[in-house]
């Protein structure tokens, strides 16, 4: 449906608390942060709120750095910077955010948009997933901090209530070797036709996991995870059993639950998505034998 | 509403600006700056390529409220006074044709050029995976990269 243009407010708060509480007066207002996904909508009269919430002055929302321990990643970071400055640090979000539609896009595109647009195809979501990231979502009421495996409930569908903004997100800070790859057709400007994220933690053993494109919302493989933590050769670094590979892709490709659509049938989707579980663990095990543990 | 930035150095001004409008369309009909193009609004061309405090965007997603007080150039803005050399590579290796994708390409080159002034091919392709030209097939547009990196030689 296109709609004509209506009354619309511009609402432009230069601090958290200002934006907290002009969110919490005025929920119908729609936050736009790059605006990358907020700008379609209205440049194709899809939506037309009856204010925009600029989140875009908002002191300290583009800023990152440590907090208890914790990598806090402000929600308004652009994809550019997570690229420059984070590769070392959070490695697989920085890898995805890498394959973020182009130069462009990622020069204004946020990790905070990419939340609260919550698609199935979000590709920063997997590497949160698979690092097992929380989000701090801030209202007057308060802050809640949840973990990103909760965030999304369906497509497009979040837990963000109609007060609520995201403030950032936040990772452990002991990242271990990551891997993200994702199925397109081109190396850039593609809406993934799915996309997997692997987090190696040697120093705790654990292996997180994260699906993008393949079922209502991004999802881990818990099974998957599960053998890798039980049979990797932890202790040794010997070379990956070729067998446990080709399990995990199954479990990989068996957590998904794909649809047929017009970028690719769940057939396809599910071989996708074993192949490149299979790329991932090689490369991540390949880097944890070559580099040992990273800080 | 009103937005005050400063285009291509100078202070401009634009009044009645709906909330929803894009950068764009301020730039092109408003400030009378048709250099940027618009041709998918939807991000996905760069034909709108402009620099927003220093870094190109789509300017058909940027919400002209958020360019209040920011600094924007466009491409009428790069040359001083003649043509840029980016520009006149362009002429020179024959990458315009309809020139529709031009402006955008232009700047994001100039973006290039400026952060890696001697880029590798990957580089180039990377840097310009989002500005799309359905007229010259990319051959004559790489030659002019590469002219404009001063590397003629090896194409
Ligand atoms: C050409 C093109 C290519 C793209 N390619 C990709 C791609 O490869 N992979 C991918 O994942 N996405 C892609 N996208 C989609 C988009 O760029 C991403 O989803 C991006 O992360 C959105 O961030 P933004 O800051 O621009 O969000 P906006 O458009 O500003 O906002 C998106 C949504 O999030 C809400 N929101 C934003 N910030 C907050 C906050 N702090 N608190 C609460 N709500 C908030 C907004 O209200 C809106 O609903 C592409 C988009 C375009 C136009
Ligand atoms: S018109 Fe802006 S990217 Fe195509
Ligand atoms: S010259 Fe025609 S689109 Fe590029």
């Amino acid at each position: 449906m296109v709609l004509p243009r209506s009354e619309m407010e511009f609402l432009q708060p230069e601090s958290w608390a200002e934006a907290l509480a002009v969110r919490a007066a005025y929920p119908e207002a729609l936050p736009v942060a790059g605006g990358t996904d907020v700008m379609v909508e209205l440049n194709f009269a899809r939506r037309r709120p009856p204010a925009l919430l600029d989140l875009g002055r908002v002191a300290g929302l583009a800023d990152w750095g440590t907090e208890d321990g914790l990598l806090r990643l402000g929600a308004g970071v652009p994809y550019r910077r997570i690229v420059t400055e984070l590769a070392g640090r959070a490695p697989g979000l920085a890898m995805a955010a890498r394959t973020i539609g182009s130069a462009q896009i990622r020069n204004r595109g946020t990790v905070g948009g990419n939340l609260g647009s919550a698609s199935p195809a979000g590709d920063a979501l997997p590497p949160l997933l698979a690092a097992g990231a929380l989000v701090e979502l801030a209202s007057v009421r308060g802050v809640r901090r949840v973990p990103v495996a909760g965030f999304c409930t369906g497509p497009k569908r979040s837990m963000l209530a109609p007060d609520e903004l995201i403030a950032a997100v936040l990772l452990p800070p002991d990242a271990g070797p990551e891997q993200f790859a994702k199925v397109g057709t081109r190396n850039a400007m593609v809406i993934a036709v799915c996309s997997f994220a692997l987090a190696l933690r040697p120093v705790s053993r654990t292996v997180g996991t994260g699906i993008g494109s393949a079922a209502p919302t991004p999802v881990r493989a818990a099974a998957a995870e599960e053998l890798l933590v039980a049979e990797l050769p932890w202790a040794d670094r010997a070379a990956l059993p070729e067998p446990l590979v080709r399990r995990f892709g199954e479990l990989v490709a068996a957590a998904a639950s794909p649809i047929d659509d017009v970028r690719g049938t769940a057939a396809y989707r599910r071989h996708a998505l074993g192949v490149l579980a299979g790329r991932a663990v090689r490369r991540a095990w390949a880097e944890h034998r070559r580099g040992g543990v990273r800080g | 509403m009103r937005i005050d930035c400063v285009v291509n150095g100078e202070p401009r001004r634009a009044d009645d600006v709906w909330a929803g409008e894009s950068l764009l369309h301020v730039l092109r009909e408003r400030l009378g700056l048709p250099g940027a193009k618009n041709a998918c609004e939807q991000g996905e061309c760069g034909s709108c390529t402009v620099y927003l405090d220093g870094k190109p965007v789509c300017a058909c997603l940027v919400p002209a409220g958020q360019a209040r007080g920011r600094e924007v150039v466009t491409v009428e803005g790069l040359g001083d006074g003649d043509l840029h050399p980016v520009q006149r590579a362009f002429i020179a290796a024959g990458a315009v044709q309809c020139g529709f994708c031009t402006p955008g390409l232009i700047v994001a080159v100039h973006d290039l050029l400026a952060r890696t002034p001697s880029p590798a091919e990957e580089e180039i392709r990377e840097a310009l995976a989002g500005n799309l030209c359905r007229c010259t097939g990319y051959e004559k547009i790489l030659t002019a990269v590469r002219l404009a990196a001063g590397r003629e030689h090896e194409s």
